[in-house]
């Protein structure tokens, strides 16, 4: 499945300043381990013991990866997935 | 320094004071790489907290598609601190996400400070910067703030 992936502001230091990305993958987790190949750091920004990190919104098209099956969302061809550092604090 | 028109401050104030003992939280767009923020946009407090804010993950994907699809980027992002002073907390630091926005802090609680502060947060790292409010933005006068800061 050909999926393109919005990458945010504060990763694009570590993906050459590109905006998004074209990924070959099944699911969510396998896009993110296909970018951290390309691009190493990647990842540990995205994933804390297995699950999507608590403040990182991640949505295949418009809808929030949580309330579909997460990190194993499975994905169409020609699906955009958007990451999105939540903005909070307190 | 962050240079904003009072009409800007005054939203975010009355925003702030509506909201109260909530946190309120948004943003204000700018055309990208301007450094003036123009168009506020208030968020939904998820949280729902006296002590924290998060914005509606929807909302934020909408957002900030609007953003991009505008040439626009996230200026100012903003929240009021309720019942403490207007500086930034650790989750605040933890959380800042947008290298390039002026992070500004709204007070509620007449206890503490009464003037809106503004952070840089990069790196974990806290700068404070003046606030400089004005009635119109000059070109002029963006243009000698990108100087200084240059």
């Amino acid at each position: 499945m050909r999926i393109t992936v919005n990458i945010p502001t504060i990763l694009r230091p570590l993906t050459n300043d590109q905006k998004r990305i074209e990924i070959t993958a099944l699911n969510v987790l396998e896009v993110i381990d296909q970018i951290e190949q390309q691009y190493p750091g990647v990842k540990e920004k995205l994933i804390t013991e297995g699950q999507a990190h608590r403040f990182v919104n991640i949505y295949v098209n418009d809808n929030d990866i949580r309330f579909s099956d997460g990190l194993s969302t499975s994905l169409q061809d020609g699906d955009s997935i958007t990451i999105l550092p939540s903005v909070a604090g307190g | 320094m962050l240079v904003i028109h009072s009409k800007l401050v005054e939203a975010m104030i009355a925003q702030s004071h509506k909201d109260h003992p909530i946190e309120t939280c948004g943003v204000i767009a700018g055309p990208e790489g301007s450094n003036i923020p123009l168009r506020l946009i208030p968020m939904r407090n998820v949280a729902q907290s006296k002590t924290f804010f998060e914005f509606d993950p929807q909302q934020q994907l909408q957002v900030w598609r609007e953003m991009e699809a505008q040439g626009e980027e996230p200026v100012v992002i903003y929240h009021s601190h309720t019942g403490s002073q207007a500086y930034p907390s650790r989750t605040d630091v933890e959380n800042a996400s947008e290298p390039g926005a002026h992070y500004v802090i709204i007070p509620t609680d007449n206890l503490y400070d009464r003037e809106i502060r503004s952070f840089r947060i990069l790196d974990g790292m806290i700068t404070e910067e003046r606030v400089c409010t004005v009635s119109a933005y000059h070109k002029l006068q963006a243009a000698l703030e990108q100087l200084i800061e240059a």
